[in-house]
């Protein structure tokens, strides 16, 4: 009684010809699984939307410093009662974001079509930086800076938010990002 | 030792017809019926996460929402499947070999042990200290007794795997079967094979975790920690994969009399998945700091989507192999007659079916689009990712291990089960739960909503967000969708439970069941299928699972292509 759950009935199993069904199976969903391989390789060249993958090593104290200068240095206004800074920084230039508990500072005015080399890490626990509407996320790790390259291509106001659970305010971490 | 085969060891089950031994079958249910406990526990932790996500409800407080979150994933992603798995692995070395199981004490060592470490995190959760999410992501700390805890659980599931290995030693050396194993218990020897690399994985990054949380360690690297956890955290829930797929041939066989397509096609999927589901750790990756594209490429694919590709055959395969029985037996006109007359009112049949399609679809589907590489920027850490996982782990698994229950009750337990007609429409109430969830949750993530977050309205808060209303509409349509689910795993526990304390005996002189002929002994159809296929019926709905999933790939690069350029 060969079954799925008995022993094999041919002892040589492995000889035992591939009914046509499953061939054509196969062979589609291997090419299928190929080109999904070759397809995101390619997008590295075809596609605009890439993680170049560059990140540095830092404490966060020294991250602290990097955005503290920038605030001094780029702030345009204050918002809300907090007067939290409002930095715009000149286009292509080093910007720096930082999430800690629970915020992403400082906020940041952008101009659509330029392009700004955006830094991002965390000075305490691990955070999700998740830009709304735009719907772009990253994974935020104390002691990594990651550095990406955006163009905002759409005037108008993202919210940063928290997706990676960082305690009892996670859901209160917001910042900002406008694009003029 | 001698060979043990009296009737003081092995019982003959009446009604399946199988021998069970005594020892084996103890420890089979006593772990089944922890797993049980465990997923209503869990469960209810679930009912809580869901009633505060849902808008208009809200219910919990955000420290209870974060706790119950917790327990939660530590409940149902790890403590009920694996020890259900654990029932699994025992079940199919000693009665599908008809062996007698290896060292039964150390069984139950391992049983205690998984308890005590199960319990103790739980415990630890409910009194506040480890509200960390079950990944509990450094430098954010839980108590000691949390990762303890883990870590025992772990060790119990590592002695269960090397009682599997040593049972199929055992079977091998006492010649209880002739030849290779059977492919279900080459799927179990599979899951086995990736539990040992879990397991271990585990221990490489929660022991020094646990060291580091008493002080004897400084610093627990955050990305080092992330990439060793998901060794553990994603290949526990290939274990799942490959353990429900096992069940999905077992159920097709008990059914139907099925034997696979091909050995040789079956097994090389198998093979597959020992080679390389690991990689896919690198899913929870994707968009950290620090990591390279060719890394990430390599490993998100499984090299070359290698495991997809068996996740693939095997979705074939299995309904394939059914649709070739049930031609042999004689239902092989047109393309559908073999699937209309499928059992569908039978618990176990419409679950395991069901547990494919879902798997297939909602967990197979949103699995392939968003370990794209890219894809990912637009899904990472987003309630997405909980549709998907649910799809695989719950429409995936849990309903595969809800189908076989009602198998096992009358076998392993020998009880009747109770309530039958509440039962036979379980699967599709559970079912069709998990779909509007999983759905439902692909929207809202989609549409950028975060998941484990207490409230989406982030209301009082003066830099807050306004989500369209189609998002609180979706996150509305999930957890309706989630009490459906509640309602089908109450009646899953009450007929479970029912059944075990208070079915009817079944006696041992009871009538078997009338035994499923045997598909290839069944004569007179001899030519099956059509136009030189043998199930032709299975090759199209797999052209339609093709179609699906390749429009699907599309839209989701069209979608990224619209953000910000960036790099």
């Amino acid at each position: 009684m060969p079954t799925s759950y008995t022993p094999p009935s041919e002892r040589l199993w492995w000889n035992e010809p591939i009914e046509r069904t499953e061939i054509l199976w196969i062979v589609i969903a291997f090419a299928w699984c190929l080109f999904m391989f070759y397809y995101m390789i390619a997008w590295h060249w075809t596609g605009k939307q890439n993680l170049a993958n560059e990140a540095y090593k830092i404490t966060p104290e020294a991250y602290g410093k990097k955005v503290q200068a920038m605030v001094e240095q780029y702030t345009v206004r204050k918002e809300t009662e907090q007067n939290i800074p409002v930095v715009r920084p000149p286009a292509g230039s080093d910007v720096y974001l930082a999430g800690s508990l629970w915020q992403w500072r400082p906020l940041l005015e952008l101009e659509k079509g330029k392009s700004y080399r955006l830094h991002v890490s965390s000075l305490d626990w691990m955070h999700g930086f998740s830009l709304q509407p735009e719907n772009i996320n990253l994974q935020v790790l104390p002691g990594y800076e990651m550095v990406i390259t955006v163009t905002p291509n759409k005037t108008g106001t993202n919210t940063v938010m928290c997706n990676e659970y960082c305690g009892i305010g996670h859901h209160t971490m917001l910042g900002k990002i406008y694009v003029k | 030792m001698t060979i043990l085969s009296d009737a003081q060891y092995f019982r003959t089950d009446p009604v399946s017809g199988m021998r069970f031994h005594k020892p084996a079958a103890a420890l089979t249910k006593a772990n089944a019926v922890a797993a049980v406990v465990f997923l209503l526990i869990g469960g209810f932790f679930g009912l809580l996460v869901a009633l505060t996500r849902w808008p208009a409800v809200h219910l919990l407080p955000a420290d209870q929402f974060y706790l119950a979150l917790t327990a939660h994933g530590v409940d149902a992603l790890l403590v009920w499947i694996i020890f259900f798995e654990v029932a699994v692995m025992y079940f199919c070395a000693s009665t599908l070999l008809g062996s007698r199981i290896a060292t039964p004490k150390m069984g139950w060592f391992a049983f205690w042990l998984m308890i005590i470490g199960a319990v103790m995190a739980n415990v630890v959760v409910l009194q506040g200290k480890a509200t960390v999410m079950m990944t509990s992501y450094p430098p954010m700390t839980a108590s000691p007794w949390f990762y303890l805890g883990l870590i025992i659980f772990a060790v119990g599931a590592l002695i269960a795997c090397f009682i599997f290995m040593g049972t199929l030693v055992v079977a091998k050396e006492e010649k209880t079967y002739e030849g290779s194993i059977p492919l279900v218990v080459f799927g179990a020897l599979t899951a086995c094979v990736i539990a040992i690399f879990t397991i271990v994985s585990g221990a490489i990054i929660l022991l020094p975790t646990y060291l580091w949380s008493v002080g004897l360690i400084s610093h627990i690297d955050p990305l080092m920690y992330r990439i060793m956890w998901w060794a553990m955290g994603h290949s526990s829930q290939q274990i799942n994969v490959v353990t429900h797929i096992s069940l999905w041939y077992f159920v097709a066989a008990l059914l139907f009399g099925a034997k696979p397509m091909s050995e040789k096609v079956s097994r090389v999927a198998f093979l597959l998945y020992i080679l390389f589901l690991q990689l896919g750790s690198v899913h929870h990756e994707l968009v950290d700091p620090g990591l390279s594209s060719a890394w990430k490429i390599f490993n998100t694919s499984y090299a070359m989507y290698l495991a997809v590709l068996a996740s693939m055959i095997h979705g074939l395969t299995v309904p394939g192999s059914i649709e070739v029985a049930q031609r042999r037996q004689g239902l092989n006109k047109g393309l559908f007659e073999w699937f209309r007359k499928a059992p569908w009112g039978n618990p176990v049949f419409s679950g395991t079916i069901l547990s494919l399609v879902l798997f297939g679809f909602i967990g197979g589907v949103t699995g392939v689009v968003m370990s794209v590489e890219q894809i990912n920027l637009i899904i990472h850490n987003t309630v997405y990712l909980p549709g998907h996982f649910h799809g695989t782990v719950v429409g995936g698994t849990t309903l595969a291990f809800m189908a076989i229950t009602y198998w096992l009750i009358p076998t392993l337990f020998q009880r009747e089960v109770i309530m039958k007609p509440l039962a036979a429409i379980q699967p599709y109430l559970f079912g069709g739960g998990l779909a509007g969830f999983g759905l439902a949750m692909m929207g809202a993530g989609t549409l950028g909503v975060p998941r484990r977050h207490w409230d989406m309205s982030f209301a009082g808060q003066p830099l807050a967000h306004d989500w369209p209303g189609l998002a609180y509409l979706l996150m509305t349509i999930t957890e309706i969708s989630a009490m459906v689910m509640v309602v089908g795993g109450v009646i899953y526990i009450l007929v479970t439970v029912g059944s075990i304390l208070f079915g009817k005996k079944i006696p041992e002189n009871a009538r078997p069941w009338p035994r499923v002929p045997d598909a290839d002994t069944v004569g007179g159809h001899k030519e099956i299928g059509l136009g030189g296929f043998e199930a032709p019926g299975t090759f199209i709905f797999a052209m339609i699972f093709f179609a699906t999933l390749v429009l699907y790939y599309f839209i989701n690069w069209k979608y990224l292509a619209t953000v910000w350029p960036l790099t």
